[in-house]
Parts: C-alpha cells; structure tokens; sequence
C-alpha cells in the first residue's frame, strides 16, 4: 500500500467511522440513563434517512430535508420513549429490552409495507459528492465533511453535558435517578432530551450514511446500527467520547481490512465484532468506559 | 407545617411502616429514631413519594399525597436522603448547580451562601463528589438541598458513619439552620438528635411507640435503655 492509497484509506475510515459514531453516541446516552440497550436505534437512523428522502422527493432543499430528517426521527424517539418505554421505568431490564426489540420489527416492518423493501436511490447534492484530487488522492467532498461535521457535533453534545444544567442531569441520571428526582428534575424531561439527542444524531448519521452509499432501504439500520452499538460498547458504554473513539476505530479497522486484504472483504463486519471481543476480554467496561453501576442503587 | 396521617408502605409482604402520624411545626427540629430496620427511611421516602404508600401528608396547607417527587421538592419540601447520595461523577459546584435546578438566577447568591457555611467545600469546588471525604460528602448534600430554598428540610441518619468530631460539626450546622426552616432529622444517634431536636418520635416496627418532648424523651427510662444506652 503506497501512500496516497493509505491517506485515501485513511480519510475513507474517517468518513465511515463518522456514522458510526454519530449512530453510537445515541446507543451510549440512552444506555447511561435508562439501562437499555435501544435496539430500535438503528431503525431510528433508517427513519430520519428515509424522511430527508421524501423531503427532498418533494422538492425541499437538502438542508431543509435534513432539518426535516432529524425533527422527525426526534418526534419518533420521544414516541417510542413516552408510549413503549416509559410504562416500564419500574420493570425489568429485560421486558425493556424486548420492548426495544419490538419496536426495532415494527419500525422495520412498517416502512417495508408502506415504502417497499427495495432500496431507493439517494441523490445528495452535487457540492458533497464532487469528486475533488489532492495530488494522486481522488476523494468525493463528503468524505471531508462528514468527519468535520462529526467533530463539530460531538463538541456540541459535550458543550451540553458538561456546560448547562441539563447536560449535568444527564450526568447524574446515569448515576442515580432517584437523587435526581430530588433535586426536584423531572427526570422524564431529562430522558427525553437524551432521546432528542439521540435520534438527531442517528439521522445525521443515517443521512451522511445514505450520502454516502448511495441508497437506502428499510432494512439499513439493522447492520449499521449494531456496529454503532459494538462501536459503543468498545468505547465504553455510557461513555459519549467513548463511543465517538469506538466509533473511528471500527470505521479504520473495516475499511483497511479491505484495503489490506481484499480477499477477506466479505468478512469484514466479523471484523467489528471480532475486535469487540477482543478489547471486552481485556477491558470489559471497554476502552473509556467506568463501572457504572459504581454508586447506583 | 408537615402533617402525616396514617402512613402506610408495604414492599410486597413487608410491612415497613404501619399507618403512622407525625408532625412537625414551623421553627423546630423534629427527630424520628429508632432502630435500623424500624422504617425511618420509608417514612421519609414515602412522604417525598419515592415508594409506595397510603396515607395523607400534607405540607404546608398543600395535600402531596398523589404529587410526584420533583414537584414536592420544588413546593419547599427537601430531602437529604441516607447515605448522602451525592453525585459521585459531578464536581462539588455541578452537585450545588444540580440543587439549584429550578434556581438558575439564584445559583451563585445560594452557592456563595453555602460555601459560607461550609468552607471545606469551597477549597474543593472543581473535585469530583466521590473524591469527598464522608463528612465533606454530608455537607454537600445538606448544602445541595439548601440550594432549591426549601420552605422545610427532612434529613435521613446525616451522622451515619462520620467521626464523632464531625458529626458534631453536622449537628451544630443543623441546629444553626432551625431558625430559618423547620427540620425532620430522622436518626439512630438517639442522643444527639434529641439533643438539638424539640419534639421526638420512637419508631418500633413500623409503629410510633413513643413521641414526647425531646428533653421528656431523653429522661425517659424506657428510652434511656433502648437508645440512649442505658
Ligand atoms: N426496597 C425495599 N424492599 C423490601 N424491603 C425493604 C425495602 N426497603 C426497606 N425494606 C425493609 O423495610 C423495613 C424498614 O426499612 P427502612 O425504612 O430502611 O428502616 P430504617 O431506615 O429505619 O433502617 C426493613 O425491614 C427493611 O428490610
Ligand atoms: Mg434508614
């Protein structure tokens, strides 16, 4: 591998990396404060992809459909948080769990009977798929935008969990709710805002996915959105900076196993979770990650 | 200022307290003692309706029976809960910030009156709240729930497991407090908390066995040899 192809790979892991950590940070803040394992995640990026599409259908501006995008998978997170999870705040982890599971089939299920389950094709605009050259590397300008936007939106997401009092409830939600609750925080609103959060960003990275790719289908958050989670969880679940690390280093490793290797291309996604079982054999609160249940009652 | 009126909580067959009443006046410290296991904590957790329960309490005029946690504690009704719960992964100031929750323009009047009344914390604002010593941790959390202007502050077992030195300093700080909002200080250091309190109540099994003046209660004999050690 010479050293265009490298810096070419290099910027292609960075991009991929990008999504999947955009996707993580919701998997590890809704873990921090409710305990769950969000499989409806995934679904959550599928849908805020699939509604910048039928905005732009429609004739709205990419901008405008991505602002479209997020609202709307932001609306179905707080949904799925007010109407299959909150009845369950006293309940077993795991009926919360199969709660989540549930939502991911019917997510899935719903957008294949309604839209079909063949993939459509995304046309991003042209100023993100040029194709630009820097000596001998040839890259499209998405590839430099993505991980630049990426960057700019975690400082945000830490801006407000360690600057304003919200973020700070964030904080000590992961660690106890009941405490929370008396320091007189509605500890409902503090898990809706994580679901806010958290779903904006899958569709951002949903977006940046279908940007990418390009194409979507109902079915597209199911793998993307289990390496985001693997992506989580070798960061350190509950872990944003955490997630963000596990994020990058999955989105390398799968890009320079092809590029190393080519012959082993198809099993590249074995790759991400092979490297999971690996850091969680060592580590097993993964690589930024704390004990959280350390203080928790 | 609080009246509890046939306090009940259950956790599935354990009946923790047994429909009790209990009141506590503007300008007093009351203290509830009793054994470990006798339902102190449930008392105070149902009151604040952190479990569940029957029975009445009203704070201040105002039924809370039915209202949820957060709004009770925004109504003035403050609880430092066992074992001071601070915010181990949050600084000292994000601990008082957290108190302060419903409090945004009055954070730093509040803040700056709580490093007044506990210096130790002010030399430790930038720490992280696990990195506390017990004492400095009860401090916090009495300081963290003076942040949201409690109209009346309840506080569960604060001598548990401190120095006796320092829990002398704790006792002495929540005497100082009396003058501005009444105090429910459930204790098993019977002796102190009688000390500083005016009225007590003996929790048995779930049941007011006892409740008199505090000065009544520390001459009595019964009270002498169960708490107070002979
Ligand atoms: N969450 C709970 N589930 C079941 N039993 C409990 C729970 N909390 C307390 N208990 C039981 O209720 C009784 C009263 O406990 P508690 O209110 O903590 O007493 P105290 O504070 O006076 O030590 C004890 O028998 C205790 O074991
Ligand atoms: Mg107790």
């Amino acid at each position: 591998m010479n050293l265009d192809i490298f810096l070419q790979q290099l910027v292609n892991g960075a991009s991929l990396g990008s999504m999947y950590a955009l996707i993580a940070i919701g998997y590890t803040m809704v873990y921090g404060v409710l305990r769950l394992i969000n499989f409806a995640h995934g679904d959550i990026m599928m849908v805020g992809a699939f509604l910048t599409f039928f905005a732009m259908q429609s004739g709205i501006p990419f901008e405008a459909a991505l602002i479209i995008g997020i609202a709307g998978a932001a609306i179905i997170g707080i949904l799925t948080d007010k109407i299959a999870y909150k009845p369950l705040r006293e309940a077993p982890k795991i009926s919360l769990l199969i709660t989540a599971i549930g939502i991911s089939f019917f997510l899935e299920n719903l957008f294949t009977v309604l839209f079909g389950s063949t993939p459509k094709a995304f046309k991003a605009p042209e100023y993100l798929t040029k194709i630009f050259h820097l000596g001998n590397i040839y890259l499209p300008i998405s590839v430099i935008i993505i991980p630049t936007v990426t960057l700019l939106i975690l400082a945000i997401v830490l801006w407000i969990l360690y600057k304003t009092k919200y973020g700070m409830a964030i904080r000590a939600l992961a660690f106890d709710i009941q405490t929370v609750k008396l320091m007189g925080i509605d500890a409902d609103k503090i898990i809706m805002i994580v679901f806010i959060i958290g779903s904006s960003l899958a569709a951002i990275g949903g977006v940046f996915y279908a940007v990418s790719y390009p194409s979507i289908d109902p079915l597209m958050g199911i793998i993307v959105g289990l390496k985001a989670f693997a992506a989580a969880v070798l960061g350190g679940i509950g872990s944003v900076g955490g997630a963000v690390v596990g994020g990058f280093i999955l989105g390398f490793t799968e890009i320079f196993v092809v590029a190393m290797f080519p012959e082993l291309g198809g099993y590249k996604d074995a790759f991400a979770f092979f490297f999971l079982i690996l850091v969680l054999l060592f580590k097993p609160t993964g690589i930024m990650g704390q004990d959280l249940e350390r203080g928790r009652f | 200022m609080l009246k509890v009126n046939d306090l009940t909580v259950n956790y599935g067959v354990i009946a923790a307290v047994r429909g009790i009443d209990l009141n506590v006046k503007a300008g007093t410290i009351v203290t509830l003692i009793g054994a470990n296991g006798a339902g102190k904590t449930s008392t105070l957790n149902a009151i604040v309706n952190s479990v569940k329960k029957s029975g009445s309490v009203i704070f201040d005029g105002i039924d809370i029976s039915k209202m949820a946690t957060h709004k009770i504690v925004k109504h003035g009704l403050s609880l430092v809960p066992e074992g001071r719960k601070i915010f181990i992964n949050l600084t000292v100031e994000e601990n008082l910030r957290m108190g302060a929750f419903n409090n945004d323009e009055d954070f730093e009047s509040l803040r700056n009156l709580v490093y007044e009344k506990f210096p130790r914390l002010k030399q430790k604002i930038n720490q992280a709240g696990g990195t506390l010593s017990g004492g400095e941790q009860q401090m916090l959390a009495i300081g963290r729930a003076l942040m949201s202007k409690p109209r009346m502050l309840m506080l569960d077992e604060p001598s548990l497991g401190l120095a006796p030195k320092i829990i002398s300093e704790v006792f002495e700080i929540i005497t100082e407090l009396k003058s501005d909002i009444p105090i429910l200080l459930v204790e098993q250091n019977a002796f102190a908390a009688l000390k500083i309190a005016d009225y007590g109540y003996v929790l048995e099994n779930g049941s007011i066995s006892l409740h008199d003046a505090a000065k009544n209660l520390l001459g009595n004999d019964e009270v002498r040899a169960k708490y107070l050690g002979g």
